[in-house]
C-alpha cells in the first residue's frame, strides 16, 4: 500500500469521453490493499470498462461483501452509489436495492470466501433469480483479509503457502452460475486486461444475471509454488476460448472475417459482441455444451477463460416478477395507494 | 527494440530536463531539494560549482531550463529554476572555509585571458584551481564585462557582482584591469602558454536611416547608452523616448528610460511580438512599468529640425511565409510617426576584433567570427581558445559559463600535451533512495501548487530610483513551497526485469500512464502501443527485457512524476527510486568538488 493519494496531474493526452470525463475521474480513493494484489488491477479494469462504456458515474450502484476484494469498491469509482455490506450478504442488499430502483447499473463485488462459503446461498438465490447486475467474483483460492486460508474455490492438492495441502473438493463457481440460471458467464485473469476489459463492458451491458470469475492472485498468502491462483500458475495453464472484442452500439463493423473464425453476439441494447474463436467450435450460447467443455478441461488441469456462455432476450427478476417500469422508489403516494374504494373492491372479492 | 543501457550518462541525464538543457548542466533539482531543506550554503555551492555565478544568474539568467522543464509538460508552468537559485544566494549566510583555495603548488604554466566577463572569468576561476597562473586583461577598471557595465542596476546590484567577481579575484589570479590589449601579437609575444579571448560582442549595430546623422544628438546605440547610464555619464533622457529592437537590450534601455525621466516610452520592434527576442517576463516587465510594445513596425526616417530630433517615421509591414516557412516582412503601405525626444537603438550587437591581427594564423569566418572547433573552442591558431559573446556572437551569461568551463577543459589539455579531443567524461551516482516500505529519502509527494510570483518592490518606488532592485526575491517560506513543486526527476525509475512478476500494480497507479508491458516492437510503432500515446518522442522510452511472459517493459519517460508510487506499489522491488547524480567535469574537478555536498 501506499500512503499518498495518487496526485491528480495526468497525462496531457489523457482523453475524454462523451461525457467529458478522463478514466481519472472514475477512480476511488488510493488502495490500502498490499502492493500487487490482484484485486487492484480488477480495480484497474473496471474503471476503464466504466470510462470506455460513457458511464455516467452516479448512476452506477457497487456493492460488495466483506474481505480484501470487498474492500475494492472503495479504491474505484469515487463518485457512484455505494454499499459495503455483511460477511458474504451482498447478493440479498443488491436484490433489494435492484428492486427498489431498477435504473441504476449494479455491479456486485466479492471474494471466494465471501461468496462461495459463507455467501453461497445467497450467490446461488441471485443467479436464479437473474438479478440484472454485474456479479464479480475476485478469487485467490484464499481468504486474504484473514491472512490466507483456504477457501472453497481452492484446488484440491493445492498447498498453502507454509506448505499445507488442501484435501477438500473446490467449488467451481462458473459451474454452479451456469447450473443456476446466468446469463452471461465469464472467467478471467486479474493479469490480462486485454482480455478483462471487454468483457466486464460486456458484462455491464447485458441485461440479466451476468457472472465474471476473475482469478485474481494473492501476492501475500498464494502466489508461492505449489498454488494453482498464481500468476506463474494461471499463466501456463490459461486456456482462452475466445478473444472479445465489445463494440459499443452505434459503431458499424466494417472488418470482414473468415466465417467459423468470428462470431458476432449482438446484445439487447444493440451492442455487439465479437468473439474471435481460439478454442475450435466452442459455442458461447450453448450451455450444456459450455457445462461439459469446462468439466473436460478442469480434468485436463486447464483452467478456461473467456467469454463461456451468454443467453440473448433472457428476462430478468423485474420480468419475471412484472414490476413496472418506473423504479419503485420513484412511486408516490397516489401511484402505491390505490385508495378505500379499490381496496373495498378488492375486499369484496375476496369474500 | 534494444534494452535500455542506463550506464550510459546521457540516459539519466536528459531525463533531467532541466539540467540537460542547462548549458552548464547545473544539478537542479539537488539544489532545489537542499533549499527546501533550508541549506542554502549547501545549495549555494552545488550552483557554484557548475555555474559560478549564482547571486548574479539568479537575477539575470536566460533560463533555457525553465522552457524544457518537465512541470511545464503536465501543469501550466515551470518551476521558478532561476529565481530559486536567487534564494540559495540571498540566504547563504557565510560560506565559512567552503570556498576551495588554489593548490600550493602551481604547475608552472600561464594563461591570459582576454576580457573579464564571465567567459573569462570562469576559465580564470577553473585554471586557477587547477594550479595555472592566470592574467586577466580587461580595459574596464572592473571586472564583470557586460553584467557589470550594461545589465542595469535594478535587474542586478552591484554587491552581487563584486561579491561573486571577488570570488573568483580571490582565486591569486593576476588581475589587469584598465588594460586594453591593443595587438594579440603582442600578447603571444610574452610567452603565455595559452590565451583565451573572452571579449564579448562589444559593437552595437547601426541604425542607417535618413535623418539619422542630423539628428545624432538625440539617437544613441542602446548598449553604449546603457554603459553610460552605468558610469554615471548619462543621468536624464527625453520625456518622450522610443527604442528601436526587441531583444534583452532594448527592454533594459525602456526600462532604465522610464526611470530616467521617460514619460511617453515606446518600444517599436519590427518583428511580430510573439516573435520578440527578449524573454516573455521581460517584456512582461517592460508592459507592467507602462511602456506600450509596438511591433512590425521598420523604422524607415527620423524626423529633425535644425538638429532637434522631433519623431521618427515607421513602415507598418506584416509577416509572410513562403513554401519553406521562411519568413519576410512586407510592407502593408501604412506609415506610422511617433513623436520623440530621444531614439534609443538596440537593434542587435556584433563582434569586432580590431586588436587582432589578420596575419597571424587566426583565420575568420564570413561573418567577422573566428573560425573554431566547436567542441575544444580552439582556434586556428593552436594556443588561442575563444569563449562567450566572442566565440559565436552575442549569447548570454550562462553561455559564457558554459563555453568558458569548455574552454578551461581545452587549455588544460593541450598544456599537457594531450588531445583536446578527449573529453574527461562526466562523474556520476546512482543510489537509492528507499529508506523504509513506503518512504524515500526525497520528499516524494506531488504538490499541486501552481507557480508563486516573486514579489516585487512596489512600482511608484522603483521607477523613482535607478538602483532600487525591482524584484525582492522569494522569502524561505515561498521559497519551500516554490522547491516543492519540482517533480525530483533526478529521482530515477530503475527497473529490474528479473524481478517482476508482471501482477500490473506499477501500470495501474501511474498517474501518468507511463508504463506498458506489451510484445516487443521497432520503435515508431511500439510508441503507438503504449498505455498513453506518445507525446514527445524526444524524450526517451525505457526499455527492460527478459520477463516471464516475453513481453517487454516499456516506459515513457516524457511526462514521469517521479511519484515513486510505482516503487510503492511493485511486491518485488522490481521498481526502486535512485538518485542520478551527473557532475561535468571542470578542469579542476577534485579541488572544485570539496566544497558542494550532496
Ligand atoms: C543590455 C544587455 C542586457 C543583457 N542582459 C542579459 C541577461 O539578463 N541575462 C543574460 O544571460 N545575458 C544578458 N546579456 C548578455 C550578456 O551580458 C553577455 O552575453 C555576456 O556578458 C557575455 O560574456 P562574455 O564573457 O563573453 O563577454 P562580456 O561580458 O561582453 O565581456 C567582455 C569584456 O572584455 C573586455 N574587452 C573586450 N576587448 C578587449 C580588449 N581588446 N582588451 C581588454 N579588454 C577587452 C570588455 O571591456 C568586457 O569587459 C545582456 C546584454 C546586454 C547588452
Ligand atoms: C460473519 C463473518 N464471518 C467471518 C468473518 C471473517 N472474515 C473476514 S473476511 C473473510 C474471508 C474473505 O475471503 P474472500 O471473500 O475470499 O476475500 P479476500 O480477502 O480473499 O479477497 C472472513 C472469513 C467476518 N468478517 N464476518
Ligand atoms: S520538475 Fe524539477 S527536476 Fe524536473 S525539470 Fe522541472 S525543475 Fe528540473
Ligand atoms: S515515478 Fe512511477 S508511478 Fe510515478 S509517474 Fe513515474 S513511472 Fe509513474
Ligand atoms: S508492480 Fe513490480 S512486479 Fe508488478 S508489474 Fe510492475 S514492476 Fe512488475
Ligand atoms: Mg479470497
Amino acid at each position: 500500500m501506499t500512503y499518498l493519494a495518487k496526485p491528480t496531474l495526468h497525462h496531457p493526452d489523457l482523453p475524454t469521453n462523451t461525457l467529458g470525463y478522463t478514466r481519472r475521474d472514475y477512480e476511488g480513493a488510493v488502495s490500502t490493499l498490499c502492493a500487487g494484489c490482484g484485486h487492484d488491477s480488477i480495480s484497474a479494469a473496471i474503471v476503464r470498462a466504466c470510462f470506455e462504456l460513457d458511464l455516467p458515474p452516479h448512476r452506477i450502484a457497487k456493492l460488495s461483501g466483506i474481505g480484501c476484494s470487498s474492500k475494492t469498491p472503495t479504491y474505484f469509482l469515487g463518485n457512484s452509489h455505494g454499499f459495503n455490506s455483511v460477511h458474504g450478504r451482498m447478493p440479498s442488499v443488491l436484490t433489494g436495492a435492484n428492486l427498489a430502483n431498477r435504473d441504476l447499473i449494479y455491479l456486485g463485488v466479492s471474494g471466494d470466501g465471501d461468496s462461495a462459503s459463507i455467501g453461497i446461498g445467497q450467490f446461488a438465490h441471485a443467479m436464479r433469480r437473474g438479478v440484472n447486475m454485474v456479479y464479480i467474483v475476485e478469487n485467490n483460492g484464499v481468504y486474504g483479509l484473514t491472512k490466507g486460508q483456504f477457501s472453497a474455490t481452492a484446488d484440491r492438492g493445492a498447498k498453502s503457502k507454509r506448505g499445507v495441502v488442501n484435501i477438500d473438493s473446490p467449488i467451481d463457481m462458473v459451474g454452479m452460475a451456469l447450473e443456476l440460471g446466468a446469463t452471461f458467464v465469464a472467467r478471467s485473469f486479474s493479469g490480462d486486461k486485454a482480455q478483462l476489459v471487454p468483457l466486464i463492458k460486456a458484462a455491464l451491458t447485458h441485461k440479466g444475471a451476468a457472472f465474471i470469475d476473475c482469478i485474481s492472485p494473492c501476492v501475500s498468502f498464494n502466489n508461492h509454488l505449489g498454488s494453482t491462483k498464481s500468476f506463474d500458475y494461471v499463466r501456463e495453464h490459461n486456456a482462452a476460448v475466445n478473444k472479445l472484442d465489445y463494440v459499443a452500439g452505434q459503431k458499424e463493423i466494417t472488418v470482414d472475417y473468415a466465417p467459423g473464425k468470428v462470431e458476432l453476439v449482438t446484445q439487447h441494447d444493440g451492442s455487439v459482441l465479437r468473439l474471435r474463436k481460439l478454442a475450435g467450435e466452442y459455442d458461447v450460447t450453448d450451455r450444456i455444451a459450455a457445462m461439459e467443455y469446462l468439466a473436460g478441461h478442469y480434468a485436463k488441469g486447464e483452467v478456461v477463460t473467456g467469454l463461456l456462455y451468454v443467453s440473448l432476450d433472457s428476462p430478468d427478476l423485474h420480468d419475471y416478477l412484472n414490476t413496472v417500469e418506473k423504479p419503485l422508489n420513484t412511486l408516490d403516494d397516489s401511484e402505491l395507494c390505490p385508495g378505500a374504494a379499490a381496496l373495498q373492491r378488492i375486499n369484496a372479492a375476496l369474500r | 527494440m534494444q534494452p535500455t543501457d542506463i550506464r550510459n550518462p546521457d540516459y539519466f541525464h536528459k531525463v533531467v530536463d532541466c539540467q540537460w538543457a542547462c548549458p552548464s548542466h547545473t544539478p537542479v533539482p539537488l539544489y532545489l531539494r537542499l533549499i527546501a531543506a533550508k541549506r542554502f550554503a549547501d545549495s549555494y555551492m552545488v550552483n557554484w560549482e557548475s555555474n559560478v555565478f549564482p547571486g548574479i544568474l539568479g537575477r539575470t539568467c536566460d533560463r533555457p531550463c525553465e522552457p524544457a522543464c518537465r512541470r511545464g509538460r503536465v501543469e501550466a508552468e515551470p518551476v521558478a529554476i532561476c529565481r530559486l537559485k536567487r534564494v540559495a544566494a540571498d540566504y547563504k549566510g557565510d560560506l565559512g572555509t567552503r570556498m576551495p583555495e588554489p593548490p600550493g603548488e602551481r604547475n608552472g604554466k600561464r594563461v591570459a585571458c582576454v576580457g573579464a566577463g564571465p567567459a573569462s572569468l570562469t576559465v580564470a576561476r577553473d585554471l586557477a584551481l587547477a594550479g595555472y597562473r592566470v592574467v586577466i586583461y580587461d580595459g574596464a577598471a572592473r571586472a564583470g564585462g557586460m553584467i557589470r557595465t550594461q545589465i542595469p542596476r535594478f535587474r542586478l546590484p552591484e554587491e552581487v557582482i563584486d561579491e561573486e567577481v571577488g570570488y573568483i579575484e580571490r582565486l591569486g589570479v593576476e588581475t589587469r584591469y584598465n588594460t586594453w590589449i591593443g595587438s594579440l601579437k603582442e600578447l603571444l609575444g610574452e610567452g603565455f602558454d595559452a590565451v583565451f579571448i573572452g571579449s564579448g560582442a562589444p559593437r552595437g549595430r547601426e541604425l542607417d536611416v535618413p535623418g539619422r546623422r542630423e539628428a545624432a544628438e538625440h539617437i544613441h546605440i542602446g548598449i553604449d547608452w546603457l554603459a553610460s547610464v552605468s558610469f554615471g555619464h548619462v543621468k536624464s533622457v527625453g520625456k518622450r523616448v522610443v527604442v528601436l529592437g526587441g531583444g534583452n537590450t532594448a527592454m533594459d534601455c525602456c526600462r532604465t528610460a522610464r526611470r530616467l525621466g521617460g514619460e511617453q516610452v515606446y518600444v517599436a520592434v519590427r518583428s511580430g511580438f510573439e516573435q520578440m527576442k527578449a524573454s516573455p517576463w521581460e517584456k512582461e516587465d517592460a508592459m507592467g512599468e507602462g511602456i506600450p510594445i509596438l511591433d512590425y513596425l521598420v523604422p524607415t526616417e527620423v524626423l529633425h529640425d535644425e538638429g532637434r530630433l522631433t519623431g521618427i517615421v515607421f513602415a507598418k509591414v506584416k509577416a509572410e511565409f513562403d513554401a519553406a516557412g521562411r519568413r519576410s516582412l512586407v510592407p502593408t503601405g501604412a506609415t506610422v510617426e511617433i513623436a520623440c525626444d530621444e531614439v534609443l537603438v538596440a537593434i542587435g550587437q556584433e563582434n569586432a576584433f580590431p586588436w587582432i591581427e589578420r596575419d597571424i594564423g587566426l583565420d575568420f569566418d564570413r561573418h567577422g567570427l573566428p573560425a573554431l572547433d566547436p567542441l575544444t573552442l580552439q582556434s586556428t591558431l593552436p594556443g588561442v581558445f575563444f569563449g562567450g559573446d566572442a566565440a559565436f556572437g552575442p549569447k548570454n551569461i550562462i553561455w559564457a559559463v558554459a563555453h568558458g568551463h569548455q574552454a578551461a577543459v581545452s587549455i588544460d589539455l593541450y598544456c599537457r600535451g594531450e588531445d583536446a579531443h578527449e573529453r574527461p567524461p562526466p562523474m556520476t551516482t546512482l543510489a537509492s533512495q528507499k529508506m523504509g516500505i513506503h518512504e524515500w529519502s526525497y520528499d516524494n509527494a506531488v504538490s499541486l501548487d501552481l507557480r508563486y510570483k516573486v514579489p516585487h518592490r512596489e512600482q511608484s518606488l522603483a521607477l523613482a530610483d535607478l538602483g532600487a532592485e525591482v524584484e525582492l526575491g522569494y522569502d524561505p517560506v515561498l521559497a519551500y513551497k516554490e522547491a516543492e513543486r519540482c517533480l525530483n526527476c533526478d529521482i530515477e525509475t530503475v527497473f529490474t526485469p528479473k524481478l517482476c512478476i508482471e501482477c500490473d500494480a506499477c501500470v495501474d497507479i501511474c498517474p501518468v500512464d507511463c508504463i506498458t508491458f506489451t510484445d516487443d516492437g521497432e520503435e515508431a510503432e511500439l510508441r503507438t502501443r503504449l498505455s498513453a500515446p506518445t507525446h514527445n518522442p524526444e524524450q526517451a522510452l525505457y526499455i527492460g527485457k527478459g520477463l516471464k511472459t516475453g513481453r517487454i517493459m516499456a516506459k515513457d519517460e516524457d511526462v514521469c512524476l517521479h511519484c515513486g508510487m510505482c516503487a510503492e506499489r511493485c511486491p518485488t522491488g522490481a521498481w526502486d527510486m535512485q538518485q542520478f547524480l551527473l557532475k561535468m567535469t571542470h578542469a579542476a574537478p577534485a579541488a572544485v568538488a570539496s566544497g558542494a555536498q550532496r
